[in-house]
C-alpha cells in the first residue's frame, strides 16, 4: 500500500478502460457499459481507499512535504539542446485537504454518471470511450501539482467534452458545444501566457546546486524562488503580477462561470445529455474554483489581497443574478443551470474571505453543490426521458403520478434552497459566516442573504409548476423511477443528508489545508514585504 | 627573310581554332563536329608547342602535345563508335535530330 | 430521576418523532395501517413529556440543565480563533412548559385528524408530516443555542410547507404553501444576519455564553446601538414566523391546509415559537428594541383584529385573531410583561386550537363549507362543538374564570404600568381597543355560525355532530381554558403555581445606557446588584449513555416573602397597583365588545348590512384585508418579477449578445482576412511565379536542345569573359 501509485492509478485507469473498450466489438453494447461502470465503480473504491489512508494531520498548500501519495518523478527532461535551455518537468501528483475532497466529488459523480448513461442509444463505444477519457482528464486536473501536467490535463478535458456535447446532445448542440470549446480554450490561453511567464520567473535548486525554471506549483509559492529580473518576479519592479493574476483568474472565472463569463454554461446544460450535465455540473464547475484557490490565490497571495473585495463582489453579482435569471426561465434544465452560476457565487464569496470559515465554507460548497447540482440534473434527466419535454409549463402534478420520484427531487430542491439538515445549509452558512467576519466585505455578505430568499422563490416557484397542481392527462402514463434511477439517487442523497447532519466528516478532512492555506495567506503580506515591493 | 616568331603561332592556332569551332556549330554532320573537335584539339597543340619552344617552360610542352595526340587518338576512336551507334539508333548522324534528351 | 435521567428522557423525546416521520414515510405506501404508528409514537412522546415536566416542575424547578456536545470543531492555527459549534438540549420550565402545549396538542391534532382525514389518499403521509412537524417544534422548543434553533426554525417551515400544500392539487394551495415559506423566509433572512452578528462579537451561538458576554460589556462594533439591531435582526425571525406586520400575509392564506394542521402549526405551536424567541432572547434586548417591538406587536393585534370584522371565512376569522392574538404578545414582550406573555402564549395555544379544531368539527359537519354566512343555528345540531367552542370564545374574549381572561389582563396591566412609566399612551390603548375588538368578532363568529336560523336548510339537514375522536379533543382543550388548571384564584394569576413559581422574568444584561430609565439600575461598582439574588449554582455531570457535556444551573429561588424582580422595582410596584384598574377596564371592554355582537348579529338591532353600507369605505378596507396582499403584488414581487425579467433580456442579448457579437466580429475578420489572404497574400505569390513563368518563357527559347546553339553562348560567353577580364 504504501509505495503503491495511488493517485496514478485512480487518473490512468479510465485511460486503460478506454483503451479495453476501442478493442471491444461495437456490437458488445452491454459489455461497454459494463465495462465503463466497473472502471468508475474500482475508482470509487480507490477513493475510499484514499480516504482510509488520508492523513488528516497534514495540510499541504504550500508545502510539498505534507502532501500526500505523492508521485514524482522527472517527466521531460531536455538538456542537450543548449539553444533550448535545461528543460525539466515534473511527473507531479499529490492531493491535500483542498484536492481530497474534489477526488472524492468526482469518483462520485461519474460512477452515477455513468449509471445516468445507460440509455444512450447513438454510437456507445465512442460515448463511453470518450467519457473514460474526461475521467482521466478531471482527475489529473485534481491531482497534478506541477502546472504543465495540469494545464494538460485541463486541456484533455476540452476534447471529449466536445465531442460528448457535440455528438450526444440536444437541438442546438453544435452551437452550445463549439461555444463551450472555444469560451474555455479562450480562457486557457490566458493560463497558458501566466504559466510561461510564472516558468521563466521561478527557479528550482537541482541537487547538484544549479538552478533552472521549473512549472512546479509549490515552488512558485516561495518568493525565495523567484529569480530577480523574471517577469512575473516580485523582485521585478516592472513586474506585472496583477496583469497575470486577473488574467489566470479570468481564465478559472470562465470556468465557474463567473458573471460575465456564464452564458456557455445554460447553453451547454441545455443541449448535453444528462450524465454530461451531470458531469459538467457536478465537476467541471468546480475546477474554476479549484483552480483559483489552488494556484490564484496562493502563487498571487497579496495580490489576491488587493483584489478580494471585487471577488467578493462578483460572487454577490452571481449570486443574485444567476438567482433572478433563473427566475425567469421557462425550461427546467436552464433553470437549474443558472441556480449553478448562483450557487457558485457563494464559493466566490466564501474564498474572498480569506479566513478559514469562509475557506471551508467555499470547499465544503464545491462538494456541496456537485453532489445536489447532480441530483438535482438527474431529476430533470429522469422525467425528460418519460416525457421528452423540459418546459416547466407543460408539467403539473407530477408529484400525484411518480411520488418517489418527487420525494428524491423534493430533498434536492431543498438541499438546493440550504435547507438545514441538508448539506447546503452548512456550507452557505459558513461561506456567510467566513465573509460576514470580514469588515470590507461585511455588506456585500449582507447583500448576498437575498440569495437564500430568491433561491427559495425560484426553486419553490419551479417545485410548484412541475410537481405540484393537478396532473396532466397526457402524463399519466409515466412510470416511476427503475432500479438504476434508484442507484443514481440513492447515494446522492445520503451524501447530501450525512453532510447536512454531520458536516464535520467533509470538514476534519479539509481542515489542516484550510488552515494552512489561511495562514498562508495572512502570512503573505509579510513574506511579500520582504520582497520589498507590495 | 621573315622572322617566325610567337605571334605567328599563336594567330595560326587561333584561325585554326575558329576553324573549328566554325564546324562545330555549322556542322550538322556529327562526323563533321568531331573533326572541328580534332581541329581545336590541334589547335591548342600548336599552341602548347609553341610556348614550348619560345617560353621559360622547358620541353614539358611538347610532352603534353604528345599526350593529347595521343588523347584525340582516343577520342576519336570513342567518338566515331558513339557516332556509329548513334547511327544505329536514330539512322542519322544528324545532330540536330538527336535530341531525344530533351523533351 | 436525577438530571441526567431527564436530559436522557428529553433527548429521546426529541428524536421519537422524527423516527415516526421515517418510518410512515418509507412504509406509508405498503402498510396501510402505518398512521398507527405515529399515533403511537406521538402518544408516548406525550406520556415521556409529561413525566419529564412533571420531575422537572417539582424537583428542579429552578435548575436550568444543559446537554450539549461539539457538532462542528474547525480547530484554527496560531493566528486565528478556533470556532466550534455546540448544539444541545437546555432543559428549563419554559422549555418544559411549551414541551407540554406541543406534545398535549399534537397528540389531539393527531387523533382529531384519525376522523378528520378519513379517506384521504395520502393519509400516512399526512401523519408522516405530523411527526416530522412535532420533531421540529421540539427542536426549537429545547435548543440552548440560536443556531440550532434556526436549523429547526427552518424545518418547522418545511413541514409547514408541506402541510399547507398537502391538498397540492389545488392551485391556492400549493401557492399559500410557497406563500408561507417564501413570507416567512424574509424574516429568517433577517434572523440569520442577526446570527451572523452574534457569532462575529461572540464567536459562539450558546445563548448563556452570548449573555454572559454581554453582561461582561462586549457589544457588537462595541455600540449599543447594533445591539439594538442585534436584537430586532433576531426578532425579524420572530416577525416571519409569529406572522407580524408586515409579514403577517402569509398566515391567512395557510388556512388552505387541512384544519388540523392549522391548529397545531398556525394557532398554537409554531407560530407562537416567535414569541419563545423573543422570550429566549428577552436578557439582550435593549430599550429601542424592545420599543419597537412593542409597536410591532401593537400594529400587529389592531390591523389583523380590524380585518377579522368583516371576513365571511371561519378559518380566515381564526386566522386573523392569531395575528392580533399573537401581536398581543408580542406587545407584551415589548413592554416588559414577559411572563404575562408566555402565559398568553400557553392559554392561547389551548383555546385557539379548541377554536380551530371546532372549526374543522363544522367544516366536517357542513361537509367542507367554510362560509359562515351559509351556517347559522348549529347549536342544536352539534352541541358539544357548540360547548367547547363558546368556552374557548369567551376565553378568548377575555370573560373571568377563563384562562385568556387571566393572561390578557395581565398583559393590559403591564402595557399599562409601562406606559405610565415611559409615556407611551399608545400601547393600553391599543390594548383595550383590540379587546373589545376581539370580543366583538368572535362573539358574532360564534351567533352567526351556531345561533339563529339555518342559512342553508338543505345543507343544515345533513349536518350530524362528529365523531367522539373529534369531540374528545375538543372537550380536553376546552377544559384547559378554564381558570383552574393555572390558580385557585379567578381573578389573579399571581396566586397560583404557574406565574409565580415557574415562569420568571429574566433580568435584563444589556448595558445601563440602554435601558429604559426605569430599568437602569444604580449600583455602584462593587455593590451587589439587586439582580444577583438569583446567583447560579454551576454544576458539571458526566452523562454515561448519550456523550454529551452536561451542566446544571441552579438557581437560588426568591426567599419567602421576597419580590420576584421581573424588570425592576419600580415597574413590579407600577404594574401591581394597576392590576386591579386593568381587570375592571377589561371586563368593560370585553362585554362591550360582546353586548355590541349581541345587537347586531343576535338581537339584530342594528342591521349588519346598514352598517356595512354605511361605512362602505372602511368595510371594503377591512374585508380586502387592507390591501396588503395588493400591496405586496404590485410592489416586491412584481419587482422581483420584473428584475428577474430585465437581468435575463440582458443575459440573453447582452451578455451573450456580446459573446455571440464578438463570434460574429471574428467570423467577418476572418471572412476579410480569408479575401485579404486570396486577393493580397496570395495575389502576391502568384505574382512572383508569374513573373518567374515570364523569365522561364524567355530562357526556354535559350535551351533548343542543339549541341551547336548551346557552343556558341559558350564561346560568346567566353569572349564576354574575356573582354570583362581582359585588364590582367
Amino acid at each position: 500500500m504504501e509505495n503503491f501509485p495511488i493517485l496514478s492509478f485512480i487518473t490512468f485507469l479510465p485511460i486503460l478502460g478506454m483503451i479495453l473498450i476501442l478493442f471491444v466489438p461495437k456490437k458488445q453494447e452491454i459489455l461497454i457499459k459494463w465495462l465503463t461502470l466497473l472502471v468508475t465503480g474500482v475508482q470509487l473504491v480507490t477513493a475510499g481507499f484514499i480516504w482510509r489512508y488520508y492523513n488528516y494531520a497534514l495540510g499541504g498548500i504550500n508545502n510539498l512535504n505534507t502532501f500526500q501519495f505523492i508521485e514524482r518523478f522527472r517527466w521531460i527532461d531536455i538538456s542537450g539542446l543548449t539553444w533550448l535551455g535545461n528543460v525539466k518537468v515534473d511527473y507531479l501528483l499529490g492531493i491535500d485537504g483542498l484536492s481530497a475532497p474534489m477526488v472524492f466529488l468526482t469518483a462520485l459523480i461519474t460512477f452515477i454518471a455513468t449509471l445516468s448513461s445507460w440509455n444512450i442509444s447513438k454510437s456507445i463505444k465512442g460515448y463511453f470511450a470518450l467519457f473514460l477519457l474526461l475521467d482521466t482528464g478531471m482527475f489529473g486536473v485534481f491531482v497534478s501539482l506541477d502546472f504543465f501536467l495540469f494545464y494538460i490535463f485541463w486541456e484533455l478535458m476540452l476534447l471529449p467534452m466536445y465531442f460528448l456535447i457535440g455528438i450526444w446532445g440536444g437541438v442546438r448542440r453544435e452551437y452550445a458545444a463549439i461555444k463551450f470549446f472555444i469560451y474555455t480554450l479562450f480562457g486557457s490561453v490566458f493560463m497558458l501566457l501566466v504559466m510561461i511567464g510564472l516558468y521563466f520567473s521561478t527557479t528550482e535548486t537541482l541537487a547538484n546546486g544549479s538552478k533552472i525554471f521549473t512549472f512546479n506549483i509549490i515552488a512558485m509559492m516561495d518568493p525565495k524562488n523567484f529569480t530577480a529580473t523574471g517577469i512575473l518576479s516580485p523582485f521585478n519592479p516592472n513586474n506585472l503580477r496583477l496583469v497575470a493574476f486577473i488574467a489566470l483568474f479570468v481564465g478559472f472565472a470562465i470556468k465557474i462561470p463567473m458573471f460575465p463569463f456564464h452564458t456557455w454554461l445554460p447553453d451547454a446544460h441545455v443541449e448535453a445529455p444528462t450524465a454530461i450535465s451531470v458531469i459538467l455540473a457536478g465537476v467541471l464547475l468546480k475546477m474554476g474554483t479549484y483552480g483559483i484557490l489552488r494556484i490564484s490565490y496562493p502563487v498571487f497571495p497579496e495580490i489576491t489581497h488587493q483584489l478580494a473585495w471585487y471577488i467578493a463582489l462578483f460572487g454577490m453579482i452571481n449570486i443574485i443574478y444567476g438567482a433572478l435569471c433563473a427566475m425567469a426561465q421557462k425550461d427546467y434544465k436552464k433553470i437549474i443551470a443558472y441556480s449553478s452560476v448562483s450557487h457558485m457565487g457563494y464559493v466566490l464569496l466564501g474564498m474572498s474571505a480569506l479566513n478559514s470559515a469562509g475557506f471551508s465554507g467555499a470547499i465544503l460548497q464545491m462538494f456541496n453543490h456537485g453532489t445536489i447540482t447532480a441530483m438535482l440534473f438527474l431529476g430533470v434527466g429522469v422525467i425528460y426521458d418519460r416525457a421528452h419535454t423540459r418546459g416547466v409549463d407543460d408539467f403539473g402534478g407530477i408529484a400525484n403520478q411518480m411520488p418517489i420520484y418527487t420525494g428524491f427531487t423534493t430533498l434536492a430542491f431543498f438541499a438546493a434552497i440550504g435547507l438545514p439538515g441538508l448539506s447546503g445549509f452548512v456550507s452557505e452558512s459558513f461561506v456567510f459566516l467566513g465573509s460576514f467576519s470580514v469588515p470590507s466585505i461585511r455588506v456585500i455578505s449582507i447583500v448576498s442573504t437575498l440569495g437564500i430568499l430568491l433561491g427559495a422563490g425560484y426553486m419553490l416557484w419551479t417545485f410548484q409548476r412541475i410537481y405540484l397542481g393537478e396532473l396532466k392527462e397526457k402524463w399519466n402514463k409515466l412510470p416511476d423511477l427503475s432500479f438504476r434511477e434508484y442507484a443514481m439517487l440513492v447515494p446522492l442523497a445520503l451524501v447530501i443528508v450525512a453532510l447536512g447532519i454531520y458536516p464535520s466528516a467533509m470538514l476534519n478532512l479539509m481542515n489542516s489545508s484550510v488552515n494552512a492555506l489561511t495562514d498562508f495567506m495572512n502570512n503573505a503580506q509579510k513574506l511579500y514585504s520582504l520582497v520589498g515591493k507590495y | 627573310m621573315l622572322n617566325v616568331g610567337l605571334n605567328h603561332f599563336l594567330v595560326i592556332s587561333a584561325v585554326l581554332f575558329s576553324f573549328g569551332i566554325f564546324g562545330i556549330v555549322t556542322r550538322k554532320n556529327a562526323v563533321m563536329v568531331l573533326m572541328g573537335v580534332e581541329l581545336m584539339l590541334n589547335s591548342a597543340n600548336i599552341n602548347f608547342v609553341a610556348f614550348a619552344k619560345f617560353g621559360a617552360f622547358g620541353n614539358q610542352g611538347q610532352l603534353i602535345a604528345l599526350f593529347v595526340v595521343v588523347l584525340a587518338a582516343a577520342e576519336a576512336a570513342i567518338a566515331l563508335a558513339i557516332v556509329l551507334n548513334i547511327y544505329k539508333t536514330f539512322n542519322s548522324i544528324n545532330v540536330d535530330e538527336i535530341d531525344s534528351l530533351k523533351e | 430521576m436525577n438530571e441526567i435521567t431527564l436530559t436522557n428522557l428529553s433527548i429521546v423525546i426529541l428524536f421519537l418523532p422524527l423516527i415516526g416521520f421515517f418510518f410512515t414515510l418509507l412504509f406509508g405506501k405498503r402498510i396501510k395501517k402505518m398512521y398507527a404508528f405515529e399515533i403511537l409514537v406521538i402518544c408516548s412522546v406525550f406520556a415521556l413529556t409529561v413525566v419529564l415536566a412533571f420531575f422537572k416542575l417539582t424537583q428542579f424547578v429552578n435548575a436550568r440543565i444543559i446537554s450539549e456536545f461539539t457538532w462542528i470543531d474547525i480547530k484554527n492555527s496560531a493566528i486565528l480563533p478556533n470556532i466550534s459549534i455546540d448544539l444541545g438540549i437546555m432543559l428549563d420550565n419554559l422549555t418544559v412548559l411549551l414541551m407540554f402545549v406541543v406534545a398535549l396538542v399534537s397528540m389531539l391534532v393527531h387523533i382529531f385528524s384519525l376522523v378528520y382525514m378519513k379517506g384521504d389518499k395520502r393519509f400516512n403521509r399526512y401523519y408522516a408530516y405530523l411527526g416530522l412537524f412535532t420533531f421540529s417544534m421540539n427542536g426549537i422548543v429545547f435548543t440552548h443555542n440560536i443556531l440550532m434553533m434556526y436549523i429547526f426554525w427552518e424545518l418547522v417551515g418545511v413541514s409547514s410547507y408541506l402541510l399547507i400544500g398537502f391538498w397540492y392539487e389545488k392551485k391556492s394551495a400549493s401557492d399559500a404553501s410557497k406563500k408561507a415559506f417564501l413570507v416567512t423566509r424574509v424574516g429568517d433572512v433577517g434572523m440569520f444576519a442577526g446570527i451572523l452578528l452574534l457569532f462575529v462579537t461572540y464567536h459562539t451561538f450558546t445563548f448563556d455564553k452570548i449573555f454572559a458576554q454581554i453582561s461582561a460589556g462586549v457589544l457588537p462594533f462595541n455600540s449599543g446601538f447594533w445591539l439594538t439591531i442585534t436584537g430586532l435582526l433576531i426578532f425579524c425571525g420572530a416577525v416571519g414566523k409569529s406572522a407580524q406586520f408586515p409579514l403577517h400575509v402569509w398566515l391567512p392564506d395557510a388556512m388552505e391546509g387541512p384544519t388540523p394542521v392549522s391548529a397545531l402549526i398556525h394557532a398554537a405551536t409554531m407560530v407562537a415559537a416567535g414569541v419563545y424567541l423573543v422570550a429566549r432572547v428577552f436578557a439582550m434586548l435593549t430599550a429601542d428594541a424592545l420599543l419597537v417591538i412593542a409597536i410591532i406587536g401593537a400594529i400587529s393585534a389592531f390591523i389583523p383584529a380590524t380585518i377579522a370584522l368583516t371576513q365571511k371565512d371561519i378559518k380566515k376569522v381564526l386566522a386573523y385573531s392569531t395575528i392580533s392574538q399573537l401581536g398581543y404578545m408580542i406587545m407584551a414582550m415589548g413592554v416588559g410583561a414577559f411572563s404575562y406573555a408566555f402565559f398568553h402564549l400557553i392559554t392561547h395555544a389551548f383555546f385557539k386550537a379548541c377554536l380551530f379544531l371546532g372549526s374543522g368539527s363544522v367544516i366536517l359537519g357542513m361537509h367542507h363549507e367554510q362560509d359562515i354566512t351559509k351556517m347559522g343555528g348549529l347549536r342544536k345540531k352539534m352541541p358539544l362543538t357548540y360547548a367547547t367552542f363558546l368556552i374557548a370564545t369567551l376565553a378568548i374574549s377575555g370573560v373571568p374564570l377563563t384562562s385568556g381572561f387571566l393572561s390578557k389582563d395581565g398583559i393590559l396591566a403591564g402595557t399599562l404600568a409601562f406606559s405610565k412609566l415611559t409615556g407611551y399612551w399608545v400601547f393600553p390603548v391599543v390594548g383595550y381597543f383590540v379587546a373589545a375588538l376581539t370580543a366583538f368578532y368572535m362573539f358574532r363568529l360564534v351567533i352567526i355560525t351556531f345561533h339563529g336560523e339555518p342559512n342553508d336548510k338543505e345543507k343544515f339537514e345533513h349536518v350530524h355532530e362528529s365523531p367522539y375522536s373529534m369531540v374528545i379533543p375538543l372537550v380536553v382543550l376546552s377544559t384547559l381554558s378554564i381558570f383552574i388548571w393555572y390558580t385557585p384564584n379567578p381573578i389573579s394569576a399571581d396566586a397560583g403555581w404557574f406565574l409565580p413559581k415557574w415562569v420568571h422574568t429574566p433580568a435584563t444584561i444589556v448595558p445601563n445606557f440602554a435601558r429604559f430609565d426605569f430599568m437602569k439600575s444604580f449600583a455602584k461598582p462593587g455593590e451587589i446588584k439587586k439582580e444577583d439574588n438569583t446567583k447560579a449554582i454551576v454544576s458539571v455531570v458526566n452523562n454515561d449513555i448519550i456523550p454529551t457535556r452536561t451542566t446544571i444551573i441552579t438557581e437560588q429561588p426568591a426567599q419567602e416573602g421576597q419580590e420576584e424582580i421581573i424588570h425592576s422595582e419600580s415597574y413590579t410596584e407600577t404594574f401591581h397597583s394597576y392590576h386591579y384598574p386593568a381587570i375592571l377596564l377589561s371586563i368593560l371592554v370585553g362585554g362591550f365588545g360582546i353586548l355590541m355582537a349581541f345587537v347586531i348579529y343576535h338581537w339584530k338591532k342594528i342591521s349588519a348590512d346598514k352598517l356595512a353600507n354605511a361605512l362602505k369605505p372602511l368595510y371594503n378596507f377591512s374585508y380586502h384585508k387592507w390591501y396588503f396582499d395588493e400591496l405586496y403584488d404590485y410592489t416586491f414581487i412584481w419587482l422581483t418579477m420584473f428584475l428577474s425579467k430585465i437581468l435575463y433580456w440582458f443575459d440573453a442579448n447582452i451578455v451573450d449578445g456580446i459573446v455571440n457579437g464578438s463570434a460574429v466580429v471574428v467570423r467577418f475578420a476572418s471572412r476579410f482576412s480569408a479575401k485579404f489572404d486570396s486577393i493580397v497574400v496570395d495575389g502576391f505569390v502568384n505574382l512572383l511565379a508569374y513573373i518567374s513563368g515570364f523569365i522561364g518563357i524567355f530562357f526556354r527559347k535559350l535551351q533548343t536542345g542543339k549541341v551547336q546553339t548551346y557552343v556558341i553562348y559558350v564561346v560568346f560567353s567566353l569572349v564576354i569573359l574575356l573582354f570583362l577580364f581582359k585588364s590582367f
